[in-house]
């Protein structure tokens, strides 16, 4: 394997057509297998960076790459597989007329041979506990199991990095540790954009807090929530009663 | 769609496990229009009426054979009505012969053609409504995909299946919100606001939909709805689908060989 990183952005900024600038220079390195939170208020350019980690937005200055390949319009089917995006909201995500259908779309579009597509979504759902589902229309899952699925669309493509848009949003609360046990036990590069800081703290050793369309701070997930100084300036808080310094 | 799921689409279904329930989707669909053809064919004269009456046996023999409820084929009826207005008009307006029918002055060859009409909706709404309780709305799409239905269409039938529920949850949430809020859906003020509430929902459907767009492009999507290898169909589920159009084309070529 290659000593590249899973992700590496490089002075990147965007603004969009409208003229409104998300991104003023953003740097990030992410290393084969970490799992780091990305944190930050609304606004603050998350979701314009992590649409900038597969090529859906480009143009803009800088550059990213992952495990080594540039973001470019050539490399943009390789680039897509490397990096599986899980949106919010998992009824964008879940397409097709039945779960099985959904997870085999990834693999599909990879032109990979039937067996092979069939394995893999066997592989995925087992990995996120939906093994069994394949046939359900996806309607008639709760949310946490569509939440889950959703992350299996994405497994099924064998990515180098999985980057969660608010992984934990609409979850209850049992529905909530299921998918981090499901997560902690992915053997995968991880970036959790999240406003769940505990979520943030149980599961990503390290956090990027990103402000104004810059990084403003990247260190230890602990670090970074005990200083409430920096939460404040950012807009960031903690559940009432949670102090990060106590959690085990 | 599962048993106890209803859904918009989804309560046309009913969960049974039957011949005419595991028949592929699109021999199914194959057998329907066929049987449908059929009826079209079938002359509208007084001395057809036994060939009409052996269609019927046949359409109900399958609703039996896949266990559907009476109530349920009734209820596929209602689509029929519109068809049913219209037969009953033809008797008064149609020229030719009159007969006295409870005082009426009726046209004889609007009678019979009002009755032909009324039997041949019938049948095919029978017959449509015995498909979509044996078949669920998304085999039924893939059935249309197998016989070659363009890729466009096949793909709109199919997120029209994937999110009717998600829509009509959408919608279902602004009625509570609205009248949550003291709002009476009466008189012509409430157009405004349902109007205001259909703009809303199309706003939010429209941006749904480029947020689909989003998820599809990030899994490598180019348009296509990549779809698993077809499963060969035996020879006997093609037999056993299509004796329902068969037996009824039967009936027909005996009414033509007697008439």
């Amino acid at each position: 394997m290659t000593a590249d990183p899973s992700l590496l952005v490089e002075d990147l900024a965007f603004a969009y057509p409208d003229g409104h600038q998300a991104l003023f220079g953003v740097d990030l390195r992410v290393e084969r297998g970490e799992r780091v939170a990305l944190l930050g208020p609304n606004g603050a350019g998350k979701t314009t960076l992590v649409l900038h980690l597969n090529g859906i937005l480009t143009g803009g200055r800088g550059r990213v790459s992952v495990a080594g390949l540039p973001v470019q319009k050539r490399h943009l089917t390789e680039v897509r597989r490397r990096v599986g995006i899980v949106f919010q909201d998992p009824d964008d995500q879940l397409f097709m007329p039945t779960v099985g259908e959904d997870v085999a779309f990834g693999p599909r579009n990879l032109g990979l041979p039937e067996p092979e597509v069939a394995a893999r979504v066997d592989e995925a759902l087992r990995q996120v506990g939906m093994a069994g589902s394949a046939d359900r229309p996806p309607h008639h899952l709760s949310f946490g199991q569509r939440r889950r699925v959703a992350v299996a669309t994405v497994l099924s493509m064998h990515p180098e990095v999985l980057v969660l848009d608010e992984p934990s949003s609409n979850l209850d609360p049992a529905g909530r540790r299921e998918l981090a046990e499901v997560l902690a036990g992915l053997p995968v590069t991880m970036l959790m954009v999240t406003h769940d800081l505990p979520y943030a703290l149980q599961l990503c050793p390290r956090s990027v807090v990103l402000d104004g369309g810059v990084v403003v701070a990247d260190g230890p997930t602990r670090e970074v929530l005990a200083d409430a100084d920096l939460l404040a300036a950012h807009r960031l808080e903690l559940p009432y009663g949670f102090d990060p310094r106590t959690v085990p | 769609m599962g048993a106890g799921h209803g859904g918009p689409l989804g309560s046309a279904y009913v969960a049974r496990d039957s011949v005419v329930h595991r028949l592929p989707a699109h021999v199914s669909l194959v057998a329907v229009v066929g049987f449908a053809l059929v009826v079209v064919a079938t002359p509208v004269r007084t001395a057809w009426a036994p060939a009409y009456a052996g269609y019927a046996v046949l359409v109900l023999a399958a609703a039996a054979l896949a266990r559907v409820p009476a109530a349920r084929l009734a209820r596929g009826l209602v689509v029929e009505v519109p068809f049913v207005v219209f037969a009953l008009l033809l008797p008064l307006v149609a020229r030719g012969p009159r007969v006295e029918v409870l005082g009426l002055s009726l046209s004889e060859g609007g009678l019979v053609a009002a009755g032909g009409l009324l039997a041949k909706a019938t049948l095919s709404v029978l017959a449509a409504t015995v498909l979509a309780a044996t078949t669920t709305p998304q085999d039924l799409v893939r059935g249309l995909q197998r016989l070659r239905l363009p890729a466009v269409l096949v793909q709109i039938l199919s997120f029209m299946v994937r999110y009717a529920d998600v829509v009509t949850g959408e919608l279902r949430r602004m009625r509570v919100a609205r009248e949550s809020r003291g709002f009476r859906g009466r008189g012509p003020g409430a157009l405004r606001v349902v109007a205001g509430t259909a703009g809303a929902l199309f706003v939010r459907s429209y941006e749904r939909g480029e947020r689909v767009h989003l998820a599809m492009l990030a899994r490598g999507g180019d348009g296509r709805l990549p779809t698993g290898p077809a499963v060969a169909v035996p020879a006997r589920a093609w037999l056993t689908g299509l004796a329902l159009p068969l037996a009824a084309g039967a009936v027909l070529a005996a009414g033509m060989l007697g008439a």
